[in-house]
C-alpha cells in the first residue's frame, strides 16, 4: 500500500502556522505513552505512507514516514536484510516515520548503532511549512548541516518526516543465545570482555540472576565464539529478544514508575532501590523504582549519564533529563530556526519548546 | 596562483587591528599571538593550496580558558575566527579570512584519558587521527575513521569535516565513532555535547556539530569510541579489463551479504601511477582493479575470502590474487595509499574531487565523465571507494599553463553537477569549505540553504565563525547561477538578481 499524502500533511501545517495553532504529530499512536503530553489537535501523517525505492545492492531503502515497521522490514526481509538498529515496535501500527523521530533503538543497539546511525537523508516539512530534503541515499555525504540526523530524537519538534533514507545490512546467517548464571558485577565482566576480544555479541542482557548473550554472523564465526564464551544455548533465542525489544518480558510487567537509564558501560550497579534489567552491554538499564526523580538524576548527573521515565509517567515528573542552560538555550534556538510560531508537538520533550 | 573570490557581509566597521593585538596580547603569551607578515604565511592555505589568504593574526592558545577569552573578545569586536588543525583539509575550510584571525588548536595535543574497559579515549582536539590508534595500540584497540592523511590530520578537524576513510563501510565515518564533545560557542562559552552512555538528552547535537566545518563553534575536547582489533584480515586483488564489469563485482559481493571492511577500486591511469610509484605488482594491462579486504575471526575470513574469490571470478575478473601473507597485503595497500602522490608524480598537478553516487550509476557517470575529460583536454585518473559510492577523481592539470587551473576548476564543477543529477552529492569526505560552495546551489534549494543559516544563526547569531564557508548566501547563488545561464542553466529561477 502506497500513497503520497504530502500535500496534505504540508496545507494543514501551513494552516497551523497561518492560524498559529498547534498540532499533535500522529503515526500510529505505538509510542503515545512515551514523552509529555501534548494538547494539541492531530496530525494525521499515518496515510503519506510506502516504499518509494529500494536498492538491495546499494544497502539502501527509502520509506516514507507513514509506512509500517512491520511492512518495511517484510520487504527488507524478501532480500535476506535488515534494520540493523533493531527498532521496537511496542503495537502492530508502529510506522517508520515514528521510530525515526523517537530515535528508538533494540537489543542489537550497542553492537550496530542506533536509529540515527543509519539515516542517510530525509524529507521534512518544518514549521513553516516547507518542504525541505537534507542528505540523501548515498552511505557518505558531508553537504550542508546533517539536519537528518537531527531530525532523530526531535520527536517531530523540528519538523514531520516526510520521506528517510535508511542504511541497511544483510541479515547474519546464524544466530544464537548463550546464557550464564552469575551475579551482576562479573556480568558487567563479561559484557565487556568478550567484545574486547572481537567476538560476534549482537546483544546482551542481565535480568538479575541470569546474563543473556545473543551472537550473529557466520557460521563459523559464531561457533568458535561459541566455544570461547560457554554456557547454555537457550532454545528460544529470537522469542526471548522479541521480548526485551518489545518490553513483553516480565520485567516490564510493571505499575511503578518505568526509567530508562542510559550511562557508561563500566559503570557498577547505581545505588538506587528498585529492580534492574541490563541492556546494550550495561549502557543501558531499565529501573523499577518508587524512587524520585530527583534522586535518579542527581545519581546519574554523578556518572555523565542520563536518566528518562519511559513509562507510567506522573504529571509532575519531567519525562527527560534536564539540559544545562547553556545547551536548553541553543535547543530553543534550534526550535524557533524550524518552528518559529511552535506548533509541532510543542512540549513534548521539554515544557520550554 | 589563482584569485579566488568569497562573499562576506560587509563588517558594519572596521577592525582596528592594533587593538585586537593588545586584547588578544592580554589572553596569550605574545609568542602565541602572530600578526607580522612572515609568521603568517605558514597559516595561509589548507591542502587546497591554490587558494591562498593572510589573516590579521594567528593565535596558538593551549588552555580551553585561552579559547573562551578569544572567542569573547572576537565576538565583542566582530572579528571572523577560522579555526584550524593540520590544515590538511582538501576543500579551503581553513583558509584565513583577511579580516579576521586564524585560532590554530595544533597545541591541544594531549590524550587525556584512555578507558580501555569501555573502549573510548578522551583527547584534545589538536591530537593526530593515527596517534590515538598508536596510544591505544597496547589494548589491542584502535579507532577506525582513517582518512589518507590520519598520519598528520587532527581529531578536532576530523569531527568538524566528517572525515571517512577506507573502511567507511563497515565502520562508518567519524559521527559514527565518537561519543561526546566539547565545544567553545562564539560567547565564549563551553557546552559538553552527548555524554558517557551511548546517547544524550535533547536533539542530536552532535550530529550537527560533526561535518559542520567550523561554523558552530570551536571544539576543544573529543571522545572518540575505539574498537578492538580484528583478529584476521585478509585482502584480495582482482583485475577487470572493464571499468563496468568491476563496478558491477561490487553490487555482487554486497548481494550475496557480505560486508567488506575496504573495497576501493583503480582505473588504468591510477593503476599505473601507482605501480611506477611503489611497485605494488598491480597488473597495468588491467582496466580496473578492486581491492578487497575482509576482516574478522578468523574463521570468517578465511570463509569469506573464498566466497569473495569465487565471486569474482564469476564477474570475470581476469586475475584474482589472494595475499598470502602481511606484507603481501600491505604491498597490495601500498598502491592504493600511494594513489595521490603517484598521480602527482606524472602531473605537475592534480586537482582531487570527492563527489559521491549511488553505485548503479557508475557506469554513466564514468562514461560521462570520459567524455568531460576530452572536451576540457584534461586527463582523469580514478580512485574510487567503491563500496560505498565515493568517487575521487583526480584531474591532471599544470597551474603554469594560463587558464589551465580555470579549465581545471569548471570540469571539477561539472564532475560533482553529474554526482548530484545522479542523486549523489557533491562531497563524501572532504568538505564543502570554500572549494565546492557554488556547487551547494547545484545539490540545495533556496528553502534548504535558508534553513541552513537558520541553524548557523541559532548558534552564531552574528556569523563570525567561518563566515563565507560551507553554506553559500542566496546572493551567491544567484551570481553563480548567472553565471551558467549560457550552459542553458539557471538554478533559483525565482531569485532576484543582482
Amino acid at each position: 500500500m502506497s500513497k503520497d499524502n504530502s500535500q496534505e500533511i504540508q496545507t494543514q501545517i501551513l494552516d497551523a502556522y497561518k492560524n498559529k495553532s498547534t498540532l499533535k504529530i500522529c503515526g500510529g499512536n505505538s509510542k503515545q505513552f512515551y514523552g509529555r503530553k501534548v494538547d494539541a489537535s492531530s496530525l494525521d501523517v499515518s496515510e503519506h505512507k510506502g516504499i518509494i525505492s529500494y536498492e538491495p545492492t546499494e544497502l539502501v531503502v527509502t520509506v516514507r514516514g507513514g509506512t509500517l515497521l512491520s511492512e518495511l522490514e517484510k520487504t527488507l526481509d524478501e532480500s535476506n536484510q535488515i534494520l540493523p538498529f533493531e527498532p521496537p515496535h511496542f503495537t502492530d501500527q508502529a510506522t517508520i516515520g515514528g521510530t525515526i523521530a523517537c530515535n528508538l533503538s533494540g537489543p542489537a543497539r550497542a553492537y550496530s548503532g542506533a536509529a540515527r546511525d543509519f539515516v542517510l537523508g530525509s524529507r521534512i516539512i518544518n514549521g513553516k511549512a516547507e518542504d525541505l530534503k537534507f542528505g540523501g541515499q548515498v552511505m557518505k555525504n558531508v553537504a550542508g548541516y546533517d539536519a537528518s540526523r537531527l531530525m532523530c530524537g526531535a520527536m517531530g519538534t523540528l519538523g514531520v518526516i516526510l520521506d528517510v533514507s535508511l542504511k541497511v545490512l544483510p541479515k547474519p546467517e546464524t544466530e544464537i543465545t548463550l546464557t550464564h548464571q552469575c551475579d551482576i558485577n562479573l556480568a558487567i565482566y563479561n559484557m565487556h570482555q568478550w567484545v574486547k576480544q572481537s567476538l560476534p555479541v549482537t546483544a546482551s542482557c542481565y535480568d538479575g540472576s541470569q546474563l543473556f548473550i545473543r551472537l550473529s554472523g557466520n557460521d563459523s564465526s559464531v561457533n568458535s565464539a561459541r566455544k570461547i564464551i560457554g554456557g547454555e544455548v537457550i532454545e528460544t533465542s529470537p522469542l526471548f529478544w522479541q521480548q526485551i525489544k518489545e518490553q513483553t518480558h516480565n520485567f516490564f510487567n510493571t505499575d511503578k514508575a518505568l526509567w530508562r537509564l542510559s550511562l557508561s558501560s563500566n559503570n557498577l550497579p547505581l545505588d538506587i532501590p528498585g529492580d534492574t534489567l541490563y541492556e546494550w552491554g550495561a549502557a543501558l538499564r531499565w529501573l523499577k523504582t518508587d524512587s524520585s526523580s530527583a534522586e535518579i538524576r542527581e545519581k546519574l548527573d554523578a556518572v555523565g549519564g542520563h536518566a528518562v521515565l519511559f513509562r507510567n509517567s506522573t504529571l509532575d515528573t519531567p519525562v527527560f533529563h534536564p539540559l544545562s542552560s547553556g545547551l536548553l538555550n541553543i535547543h530553543k534556538k534550534l526550535k524557533n530556526a524550524f518552528d518559529p510560531e511552535n506548533i509541532l508537538n510543542p512540549g513534548v520533550m521539554y515544557k520550554d519548546f | 596562483m589563482t584569485a579566488f573570490y568569497y562573499y562576506l557581509p560587509p563588517m558594519t566597521s572596521p577592525i582596528d587591528k592594533s587593538q585586537l593585538i593588545s586584547r588578544l596580547e592580554n589572553i596569550l603569551p605574545s609568542a602565541s599571538v602572530l600578526h607580522q607578515k612572515e609568521d603568517l604565511h605558514p597559516y595561509e592555505c589548507d591542502g587546497l593550496s591554490a587558494y591562498r589568504n593572510l589573516p590579521l593574526a594567528v593565535v596558538l592558545p593551549n588552555e580551553i580558558e585561552q579559547v573562551q577569552a578569544i572567542l569573547k573578545v572576537c565576538n565583542e569586536l566582530d572579528v571572523p575566527v577560522v579555526a584550524r588543525g593540520a590544515g590538511t583539509g582538501l576543500s579551503g575550510g581553513a583558509l584565513p579570512l583577511s579580516d579576521g584571525i586564524l585560532l590554530s588548536l595544533a597545541k591541544f595535543k594531549e590524550i587525556i584519558d584512555i578507558d580501555p574497559v569501555q573502549r573510548v579515549a578522551r583527547v584534545q582536539p589538536g591530537v593526530r587521527n593515527l596517534a590515538i590508534s598508536e596510544a591505544v595500540a597496547r589494548y589491542d584497540l584502535y579507532y577506525a575513521p582513517d582518512p589518507s592523511s590520519q598520519i598528520a590530520c587532527t581529531i578536532g578537524g576530523n569531527v568538524a569535516e566528517n572525515s571517512g576513510g577506507v573502511h567507511c563501510l563497515k565502520y562508518g565515518l567519524t559521527i559514527h565513532n565518537i561519543q561526546q564533545i566539547k565545544i567553545i560557542t562564539i560567547e565564549g562559552e563551553l557546552l559538553t555535547i552527548g555524554g558517557s552512555g551511548l546517547d544524550s538528552p535533547g536533539y542530536d547535537l552532535l550530529a550537527l556539530m560533526t561535518g559542520s566545518e567550523g561554523m558552530l563553534g570551536v571544539i576543544v575536547e573529543v571522545t572518540v569510541k575505539l574498537l578492538p582489533k580484528p583478529e584476521s584480515a585478509q585482502v584480495i586483488l582482482a583485475a577487470f579489463d572493464d571499468l563496468i564489469k568491476a563496478g558491477k563485482a561490487v553490487g555482487d559481493i554486497i548481494s550475496a551479504g557480505i560486508i567488506p571492511a575496504g573495497l576501493e577500486m583503480m582505473d588504468k591511469l591510477a593503476i599505473q601511477a601507482a605501480e611506477d610509484f611503489v611497485h605494488a605488482g598491480y597488473p597495468t594491462d588491467a582496466a580496473a582493479i578492486l581491492l578487497c579486504e575482509l576482516d574478522g575471526s578468523q574463521a570468517e575470513v578465511a570463509e569469506n575470502i573464498k566466497r569473495v574469490q569465487h565471486i569474482l571470478q564469476e564477474s570475470g575478473a581476469t586475475e584474482v590474487r589472494i595475499a598470502q601473507d602481511e606484507a603481501e597485503r600491505e604491498t597490495f595497500w601500498k598502491g592504493r595509499k600511494a594513489a595521490f602522490p603517484a598521480v602527482g608524480r606524472i602531473s605537475p598537478d592534480y586537482y582531487c574531487m570527492d563527489g559521491t553516487i549511488p553505485r548503479k550509476h557508475l557506469p554513466q557517470v564514468l562514461q560521462t565523465m570520459a567524455k568531460l575529460s576530452a572536451e576540457y583536454e584534461l586527463p582523469v585518473a580514478n580512485v574510487f571507494h567503491a563500496g560505498d559510492g565515493n568517487l575521487h577523481p583526480l584531474i591532471l592539470y599544470d597551474a603554469n599553463k594560463p587558464g589551465e587551473l580555470e579549465r581545471t576548476e569548471e570540469f571539477g564543477g561539472k564532475i560533482l553537477e553529474l554526482c548530484v543529477e545522479v542523486g549523489g552529492s557533491i562531497t563524501g569526505e572532504h568538505g564543502v569549505g570554500l572549494e565546492k560552495i557554488n556547487q551547494m546551489c547545484v545539490q540545495f534549494g533556496a528553502l534548504e540553504l535558508t534553513q541552513f543559516h537558520a541553524i548557523k544563526k541559532a548558534f552564531d547569531e552574528k556569523g563570525l565563525l567561518n563566515p563565507g564557508k560551507a553554506v553559500p548566501t542566496l546572493h551567491r547563488c544567484a551570481e553563480f547561477g548567472a553565471m551558467h545561464v549560457h550552459h542553458g542553466k539557471l538554478p533559483h529561477p525565482e531569485l532576484e538578481r543582482f
